[in-house]
């Protein structure tokens, strides 16, 4: 089974759905269920097999020494499998959220996309893979951003470009500065750069540039701007690629960058590890502090993503075992979260047109089903047990107390304090006694006829919620069983530390 | 004697033929001939390509007269690359005419476009000369009679701006030929050669020597319209018929190019005529700074891919101040270069292309008027996107290849600074290329939707093809690395130190 | 000074009238004019050249370069009167912008 598999078949997808046009609705529907379906079935085949050992690996050459190559290793497919299955589930609520809108045929097109880079930035095996498939992700983006084609979509796609293209300027050159240095950009585990290791000033500033690439994607302060502009895109979009899909591959370049470029020895030998787990806390505490005061719920969402992202960056600058580990669950575990929440925000928005923190009340007991999901993943997200979010808090935390970095322990008591500060007064809102008819728009008749009749969302998009609410509640339950994100997690990330085993 | 052995001249005496025949024969008739042609011209330089690959560098004596008395061909890996560009680009540009020129209405007759067919496959005949020439004198005929065809090319549109445009090309490549075969006599005089290969192997330091060689590649640079001789570009590019200007951006523009880097890889040892090496480079930085800034600003879409024209084509020289460096630099940064000018003609041709189904689809080509062209011409639209992608440098498309490249021999070369004006560049593209696709996406509001169409419709996916070839030229570069390590039909370089 | 210095520096003199007239005169026929002073220019260099090999034969090959370029400047003359001649019965000018009013070049 190619490990091109994952990339190719969302691509072909796209390709149908781009050339099928506009006004093929069912076509487009078969095609991209169909594509959703087989890629998960690969993907999850794919694992099997790495969990059994057998890694797939397909290169071919282009720049002289250089090749683009895909391996299906474990640490990969953690990623790919979480955006290629959560892509599934995402579609679902994305028919129901968008059966009224323009331009379907564009916005599924790139939406396809999006996830055939995302799962080649996850199977890349060597880092002008990883950027080539970044560099699409960016470009993918931006037609989702500006979707609705409004001022303020072109304005904030403009201010995404911005980052994006500087950010990717800023990859190119440490690529190839890189490359020029060491002549390899392959992926080891535990790092590939010890015959060069005596450049250190080199490889610093090489490290530095590579960073600022990652790091917009993985909005790490002051890279961040882009994000929660980026929320004026339709609720699928911000639910599945602002809280999952590019996010991550922020994330998850960092991820490959010190576990299997640099490899976390050299990493804080060098001294780079210390400056980026001290920015990553920042952002932590950034994020979470500034998510304390926005109204719009996905604007808060939006600062809570940027708080919860790095957390990865942190667990993995931490260069222990245990929280790179807990860093990597969390690339999961926040995933599932983190899109439940904005699918309620997206079904909020679409059924009752609730945008903001303060009309919640009451809402409740109109969506019971939708609003208890969203619990279950705050709940996770502030990190108790035994929704998903414990388990990869818990060894980020163990391991950054065995590395002896106590300040980050007290980081993370913090922020998850701060984490339930900013999603208590949506639970608190919704579970009050409101006036249960006087939602949405008040003036219009309409819309307020349609939440009578319709109290719940469509249940294109409700049982999706309900999906990964659960979702999220089995990665925590299931933590200690072969194939859960935290077991993933441990056996992918054991080889990067020697000496180490789970 | 196989005929292998004579593709060289077959580059050249195939379509001139065909122009003659399709002087004699009706528009129609002439359409028919120049797409047979062009595909038989296409598959002749592929042919070319590999045998380049597989028997190294052939060279070809004219009716079997050789240097120096008569004049040699010369096909070596770099020229096939160019030829297959001229192969690829040249086909998908005559299919794509068959559409353009065929009259949409009884009121767009179209009265000098009987003419395309003959003057385009002229043109396709010299520039194939251009690219095979061995003879510096050769040249100065082959740049002539581009420059003639290109010429009368832009002038077929009716109306006083073409000819205005027209005329200013022309009497800018007057005067750069003239003064190219000023040079090319000064070189003359001192070299008493006019082979390339005979020349590398006997030029020395005199003043006529390095000032004739100094002449030429100034009268080239005029034709390449490298900043600041760039100002008879974006008018004439933007005035000729979209295929037209697709041909002249992505295609001529190459021709003078090559002979430059002919002249400074190839006749010359490295360090011959130094500082100019790093004017060159540094006339190429400022040219990609300030075609990008000027593209930034043009209200109408042909200008603006003009003014991208005058920016890419400043990459093409950041080579030439890195070549003296040792190590893999110079194969490194000559790969670039290459890639460079194919990507950048594929997808400059699909944005001229673009720009001709803008023109016919909605009657003009103002930016902001465009609005809402991505639903209501998602073919345009996307070959736009896919154009921009090379443009901007970003993987998988050939413009990233080249960046790559470029950036690496820089770095590798200890001169930054190139890198960085390369990244710059990227950056600026990007700028002008999104401000045109925010356009598209917007809310067309009110604005008018289409008015016409292209006949036959399914034309308009030929600049599609050739941008997503652009876009994915990454791929492609192992065979373009093959055809440049198939080595040089040079000898010179290194001869004389 | 030998015959083909004196040749070669008038020719560089024709060049340079030459490519005065097509730069700074805005008359088109002026430029049309210039344009075979430039080409004159070179062709007297190149003859000049011609005579350097001593002895009673000349060098052929700048004979025939001049030939040919004297065939390519006939044909490029032919083509920029037949541009001026459409471009005037379009718009009626005979330079290439709208003359400024104190120059009388019609």
């Amino acid at each position: 089974m190619s490990p091109w598999l994952p990339v190719l078949l969302p691509a072909v997808v796209s390709l149908v759905t781009f050339v099928a046009g506009e006004e093929r609705g069912r076509l487009r529907v078969a095609v991209n269920f169909g594509g959703a379906l087989i890629s998960a079935v690969v993907v999850i085949r794919l694992a099997v097999d790495a969990y059994a050992g057998r890694v797939h690996t397909w290169e071919i050459e282009t720049l002289p020494g250089l090749a683009v190559g895909l391996s299906s290793d474990l640490l990969g497919l953690l990623y790919a499998t979480v955006a290629t299955v959560l892509w599934g589930v995402t579609l679902v609520y994305a028919f129901g959220y968008m059966s009224h809108a323009e331009d379907r045929a564009r916005f599924f097109g790139f939406f396809a996309l999006c996830i055939a880079s995302a799962n080649g930035i996850a199977l890349s095996n060597d880092l002008l893979t990883l950027f080539v498939f970044y560099e699409v992700l960016s470009l993918a983006t931006y037609p989702l951003v500006v979707h609705s084609g409004t001022a303020k979509a072109l304005a904030a796609g403009r201010r995404y470009l911005y980052y994006a293209l500087g950010g990717g300027a800023a990859l190119l050159v440490g690529l190839v500065w890189l490359h020029v240095l060491s002549g390899s950009l392959a992926f080891v585990p535990g790092g590939a750069l010890a015959s060069v290791a005596d450049h250190v000033g080199e490889l610093r500033a090489i490290f530095a540039l590579l960073v600022i690439g990652f790091g917009v994607k993985a909005a790490l302060v002051p890279l961040h701007g882009w994000l929660p502009g980026a929320m004026v895109a339709p609720a699928p979009v911000s639910a599945l690629l602002h809280a999952v899909a590019v996010v991550k591959a922020g994330v998850f370049g960092i991820v490959r960058l010190v576990n299997e470029v640099y490899g976390p020895e050299l990493a804080r030998s060098i001294g780079v590890a210390q400056p980026l787990a001290i920015l990553a806390a920042a952002t932590i505490l950034f994020g979470s502090i500034v998510a304390l005061r926005q109204d719009d719920i996905k604007k808060r969402l939006a600062y809570s993503t940027v708080a919860q992202l790095s957390y990865i960056t942190l667990g993995t600058a931490l260069c222990s075992p245990l929280a790179a580990i807990g860093a990597l669950a969390h690339l999961a575990h926040h995933a599932a979260m983190k899109i439940t929440m904005f699918f309620t925000a997206g079904s909020l928005a679409e059924t009752h047109h609730i945008k903001s923190v303060s009309r919640l009340d009451g809402i409740g007991r109109v969506m019971p089903l939708t609003m208890w999901s969203f619990a279950i993943a705050s709940f996770g997200l502030a990190g108790l047990p035994p929704v998903a979010g414990f388990f990869s808090k818990f060894p980020l935390g163990v391991g950054a107390a065995q590395a002896g970095e106590i300040w980050a322990v007290i980081l993370f008591v913090t922020s998850g304090a701060l984490a339930v500060g900013y999603l208590a007064p949506i639970l608190i809102r919704a579970a009050r006694r409101g006036d249960a008819d006087a939602f949405g728009d008040r003036s219009a008749d309409e819309a307020h006829d349609a939440a009578r009749r319709r109290p719940e969302s469509d249940p294109r998009m409700l049982w999706p919620i309900v999906t990964v609410a659960l979702l999220a509640l089995a990665m925590g339950l299931l933590a200690g069983v072969p194939g859960s994100p935290l077991d993933w997690a441990a056996r992918a990330l054991a080889p990067s530390f020697v000496g180490w085993t789970p | 004697m196989s005929l292998a052995l004579h593709l060289p001249a077959l580059l050249v005496v195939v379509p001139l033929a065909a122009a003659a025949v399709a002087f004699v024969v009706g528009p129609r008739a002439a359409s028919w001939i120049a797409l047979v042609t062009g595909a038989l011209t296409a598959a002749l330089a592929a042919a070319m390509a590999w045998l380049a690959v597989t028997t190294g560098p052939v060279s070809y004596a004219i009716g079997g007269w050789g240097a120096p008395l008569g004049i040699n061909l010369i096909a070596d890996g770099t020229a096939a690359v160019f030829l297959v560009l001229v192969g690829v680009v040249g086909l998908a540009v005559t299919v794509f005419a068959t559409g353009y020129f065929r009259p949409a209405t009884a009121d767009d007759p179209g009265p000098g476009h009987g003419m395309f067919w003959t003057l385009w496959l002229f043109m396709w005949a010299s520039l194939n000369a251009l690219f095979l020439t061995g003879d510096v004198f050769n040249v100065y005929v082959c740049l002539e009679l581009v420059g003639l065809s290109a010429v009368a090319l832009v002038t077929i549109s009716e109306g006083a701006e073409p000819l205005r445009a027209g005329m200013r090309y022309m009497f800018a490549s007057i005067f750069g030929a003239m003064t190219y075969l000023l040079g090319v006599a000064l070189l003359y005089g001192a070299a008493g050669r006019l082979d390339m290969r005979q020349l590398a192997e006997s030029l020395d330091h005199s003043v006529a020597a390095q000032t004739g060689l100094a002449l030429m590649i100034a009268a080239l640079l005029l034709k390449t319209a490298l900043v600041p001789l760039h100002f008879w570009l974006p008018s004439a590019h933007a005035a000729a018929p979209a295929p037209v200007s697709a041909v002249l951006s992505a295609l001529v523009v190459k021709g003078s190019f090559f002979v430059v880097l002919r002249l400074l890889l190839d006749v010359m040892p490295p360090g011959y005529l130094g500082d100019a090496r790093v004017l060159l480079g540094v006339l190429g930085g400022a040219a990609i700074v300030w075609g990008s800034l000027q593209a930034l600003f043009q209200q109408r879409l042909k200008l603006m891919v003009a003014y991208s024209t005058v920016a890419q084509v400043g990459y093409l020289f950041i080579i030439f101040p890195l070549a003296a460096a040792g190590g893999t630099v110079l194969p490194t940064a000559l790969l670039g270069t290459l890639v460079h000018a194919t990507s950048h003609g594929l997808a400059k041709a699909a944005m001229f292309l673009a720009a001709g189904m803008a023109l016919k689809r909605y009657g003009h080509d103002r930016i902001a008027d465009l609005a809402g062209a991505a639903r209501r011409t998602p073919v345009l639209a996307a070959t736009f996107a896919l154009a921009g992608v090379t443009m901007m440098g970003l993987p998988p498309s050939g413009g990233f290849a080249a960046k790559w490249l470029l950036v690496g021999a820089s770095l590798e070369a200890g001169q930054w600074w190139w890198a960085l004006v390369v990244v710059v560049g990227g950056l600026l593209a990007a700028a002008y290329m999104f401000r045109v696709l925010a356009h598209f996406i917007a809310d067309p509001g009110d604005r008018p939707g289409p008015v016409g169409n292209l006949k036959p419709l399914r034309t308009e996916w030929v600049p599609l093809g050739l941008a997503a070839c652009a876009s994915l030229l990454l791929f492609a570069v192992p065979l373009l690395t093959r055809l440049v390590e198939s080595g040089t039909a040079m000898v010179g370089a290194g001869v004389i130190p | 000074m030998s015959p083909a210095i004196i040749y070669s520096i008038a020719g560089a003199a024709l060049f340079a009238v030459g490519a005065y007239g097509l730069l700074v005169r805005q008359h088109l026929l002026h430029k049309v004019i210039a344009s075979n002073f430039l080409g004159s220019g070179v062709f007297l260099v190149l003859i000049g050249l011609g005579r350097r090999s001593d002895g009673p034969s000349s060098d052929p090959v700048p004979q025939a370069m001049v030939l040919t370029g004297i065939v390519v400047t006939v044909a490029l003359t032919a083509l920029a009167l037949a541009l001026i001649k459409r471009y005037y019965s379009a718009t009626g000018l005979t330079t290439m912008e709208p003359p400024e009013p104190e120059e009388g070049a019609r």
